[in-house]
């Protein structure tokens, strides 16, 4: 009965999406008031339908319906209810209820805040969601409906992949897909934009908060699942340029060069064509990566199924999309131009060498990714391209990009004076070298040059945001700490996000050349000494948890003779797909994580290859990650979004009253 | 007529930096990619002597029964990977995936020692016991 009833209500939120999309773009395209008033109510009902059908799925997974081929799948009765509820998300179907929820949620809260855009230009936004909803609604139902039966009923389902029975693994994917939800409101603005043939500041000062929380949940998303691999794949490595990670990268990469376009667009009314193309390139790379990763053409931890029916679907509603946009632009081409000049020396000049630098690096990752499948898909060979492919890329790329970080902020717009530029900032960058260089030979046995490249830049980039809160300071009257209250929060948000950067950028550079791998063969009560510390194995033992039993070894760690942590690395058998897992024994620090896992048993003796790690530095990989999207939220929370929006709202009493008149 | 005006200059020093570092990325691309694509050989292509020799590659085939050993330092693991006609020794030194089983598929890359021994520096199997990859199962079928 449920899973009917949920069944109901996706192909009700297609009807309910194909009404808002028709109604909003004839109403937009016939100035029709009532048709597009339809919109937000519309939304509301799609967003009604959408959470019902989700809670009927979880409903089926809490219960235990094995009946339901899609919990069947991915459930069992002995997987603890955290993970039941969070199986959702664990296989293909589950995961696009979950997307068409959160569109459903973005478009609504498009609709909710946009009470004062102009009343056009509002529909044509509501109406692309809802067709990039009926996309989604039709693929889910035509082709993966996570509420197909199954006959006859299994006394018990197959139980979720163990790889994902992980704390990481139950935030990393909503994130990732809020992050990619959120890049289609972004398109959708832009697009109406451009039906509307106005690129102005207003579209650009609208679309830089939506831009901003997309990709702050990109990077938190991205995050999430280098983490959740560093712990769960027990490597101990935290990124593998597996096509999926590209997959997510690719639009971040994008992204970021979106909010930097932006800026200039809104600030000078520069780079409007550009902003577009990025807008459309940001969507468009999210569905690549759900086509690469839902249609079967890439093998990972994540295909869950192989099903060409999909992959044409997608493959169809991506040159739909892709072509559709573009032919929109190059029909409006000329009325795009920006007659903007600017000096060569000038912040919208940096701002472009960052869009070309990061524009560089996501073209370097999709020839990267798909060169290997579009080989194999015209029979011309098998080949793969190692993660060395994309580091000699993208590590220089991102040095450029840490250099330019500094100088940016501190640029002026329009036209700016190199000399005295040089001059304010001579000390910034000496002092970084020379610390960078004092720190590196202080702490590190092997001064490499990269090592110290890296710090130099880290410290470049902090020092340079110093320097620009400083300066904005100083403008003002009063105490430091009204002047520190004055600045608004878009200017700190900048400075966070970049000294973000920095700090993952940091962690990066020092992990990748400072850490220590090593394997042993250990019997109980040996010693090994590596990376400055003892590690003694005293056996294993068995444990038993909620679903799997295990194998838990144990080593201790100390330094000279203070005990540091006991590790626990397991090897845990999930019994139900009979699947041998790793578990990491990890002791993390600010300064270093500690890192075992265990081999296999070797002898009779009870011996084990074990392998260790030493990893200084690695949570600032991650750490940088948190600074950016606390960043980016404070800048999408920024004053001056709101106050337009209030500005307008009293300015543009008719549309606001017809898009109230709307909503009710 | 003022071909290099001002404006005209700026626009083209602009653009001549655009096309320059384009450049130079686009040959730190191709060298770099060069360098890391890793073709995918057959066991008995292996054994025919038509893969390269000073390059890393890749070898997919099925793990042969009984040929998994370890060497005294307990560490490193040999064994035979076959795609049903001819089967290559492989050795590797390290901690091997879990799902790694005789009779399994799964994939090795690294390249060829002098003699004639793969030395993997990478094994891959993937995290599902039911999944063979699909270069070998389709090496199977042409083999079976």
């Amino acid at each position: 009965m449920i899973p009917e009833l949920g069944n109901f209500a996706l192909v009700l939120a297609l009807g309910l999406a194909l009404i808002q999309s028709g109604f909003c773009l004839a109403g937009a395209a016939m100035r029709r008031t009532d048709w597009m008033a339809v919109g937000t109510p519309a939304t509301w009902g799609m967003l009604g339908c959408a959470a019902l059908a989700y809670a009927c799925l979880t409903y089926s997974f809490v219960a235990n319906d094995f009946s339901v081929l899609f919990v069947a799948e991915h459930s069992n009765s002995g997987l603890p209810l955290f993970y039941r509820v969070a199986g959702v998300w664990g296989g293909h179907e589950g995961s696009l209820l979950l997307w068409i929820l959160l569109l459903a949620g973005w478009t609504l809260a498009v609709a909710a805040w946009s009470g004062s855009l102009p009343l056009v230009y509002r529909a044509r936004v509501l109406g692309i969601l809802g067709l990039v909803s009926v996309g989604f609604l039709a693929f889910t139902i035509l082709t993966s409906n996570p509420f197909d039966r199954l006959f006859p009923v299994p006394a018990d389902g197959q139980d979720l992949n163990p790889l994902l029975q992980d704390p990481g693994m139950v935030i990393h994917p909503p994130m990732l897909y809020v992050g990619y939800v959120g890049m289609s409101v972004v398109f959708a603005l832009s697009i109406a934009a451009l039906m509307g043939g106005r690129l102005d500041a207003a579209w650009a000062r609208w679309s830089r908060p939506w831009t901003l929380v997309a990709w702050l949940f990109l990077a938190l998303g991205i995050a999430l699942g280098s983490w959740w691999a560093y712990k769960e794949l027990g490597w101990g490595g935290w990124w593998f340029w597996d096509p999926v990670e590209n997959a997510s990268l690719m639009p971040w990469l994008v992204a970021t060069a979106l909010i930097h376009s932006l800026a200039a667009t809104e600030k000078r009314g520069t780079f409007k064509a550009w902003t577009v193309l990025l807008a459309i390139a940001g969507f468009s790379l999210s569905l690549l990566g759900t086509f690469l990763v839902r249609s079967g053409a890439l093998t990972s931890v994540h295909a869950f199924a192989n099903d060409p029916a999909r992959g044409i679907f997608l493959l169809g509603f991506m040159v739909i999309v892709v072509g559709g946009s573009l032919a929109l632009y190059t029909m409006r081409a000329r009325q795009i131009r920006s007659d903007v000049t600017f000096a060569l020396f000038s912040r919208e000049t940096l701002l472009l060498a960052n869009n070309v630098l990061l524009m560089v690096a996501c073209a370097a990752v999709l020839i990267g990714t798909l060169y290997p499948l579009l080989l194999d898909a015209f029979g011309m060979g098998r080949i793969s391209i190692g993660p060395p492919y994309f580091n000699a890329i993208i590590a220089p790329l991102a040095l450029f990009l840490a250099a330019l970080m500094g100088l940016g902020p501190l640029t002026a717009w329009r036209q700016a004076d190199a000399v005295a530029l040089a001059r304010r900032l001579r000390f910034a960058a000496l002092g970084s070298v020379a610390l960078a260089a004092v720190v590196v030979v202080l702490l590190s046995d092997t001064a490499r040059l990269i090592v110290i490249v890296t710090v130099a830049l880290a410290l470049w980039i902090v020092l340079t945001s110093v320097m620009g809160i400083h300066g904005r300071v100083r403008l003002r009257q009063g105490s430091l700490l009204q002047g520190l209250r004055g600045i608004p929060r878009g200017f700190y948000g900048m400075h966070l996000a970049h000294v973000g950067f920095a700090v993952s950028m940091l962690g990066i550079g020092v992990v990748t050349t400072h850490e220590v791998e090593t394997f042993h063969r250990l019997s109980p009560g040996e010693t090994v000494e590596t990376a400055g510390y003892t590690w003694r194995f005293d056996g294993v033992s068995n444990v038993q948890g909620p679903n799997y039993s295990a194998v838990e070894g144990r080593v201790v760690v100390s330094r000279g003779d203070s005990p540091v942590t006991v590790l626990r690395p397991q090897k845990r058998h999930y019994p139900v797909r009979d699947e041998i897992m790793t578990q990491a024994g990890i002791n993390a620090g600010f300064g270093r994580d500690l890192f075992a896992t265990l081999g296999e048993r070797v002898g009779e003796d009870g011996a084990w290859v074990v392998r260790l790690h030493y990893k200084p530095l690695v949570r600032w990989i991650w750490l940088g990650a948190i600074f950016m999207a606390v960043g980016g939220a404070l800048a999408a929370s920024d004053r001056r979004y709101r106050l337009e929006l209030r500005q307008r709202a009293h300015a543009d009493i008719p549309s606001n009253a017809a898009a109230a008149g709307g909503g009710a | 007529m003022a071909l290099f005006n001002a404006h005209r200059k700026r626009r083209l020093i602009g653009v001549l930096t655009i096309v320059l570092s384009a450049g130079v990325a686009v040959w730190f691309g191709i060298t770099a990619f060069q360098e890391n694509i890793a073709f995918f050989f057959s066991p008995t292509e292996v054994a025919e002597g038509s893969a390269p020799t000073n390059h890393p590659f890749r070898m997919g085939g099925l793990v042969v029964p009984g040929s998994v050993e370890r060497e005294e330092d307990g560490v490193t693991v040999r064994f035979e990977l076959s795609d049903l006609v001819n089967s290559v020794a492989v050795r590797y030194q390290g901690i091997l995936p879990d799902l790694f089983r005789e009779e399994q598929g799964i994939v090795v890359q690294g390249s060829l020692d002098e003699d004639g021994t793969f030395r993997a520096r990478e094994v891959l199997a993937k995290h599902d016991e039911n999944y063979m990859p699909p270069e070998i199962s389709e090496m199977l079928e042409r083999n079976r």
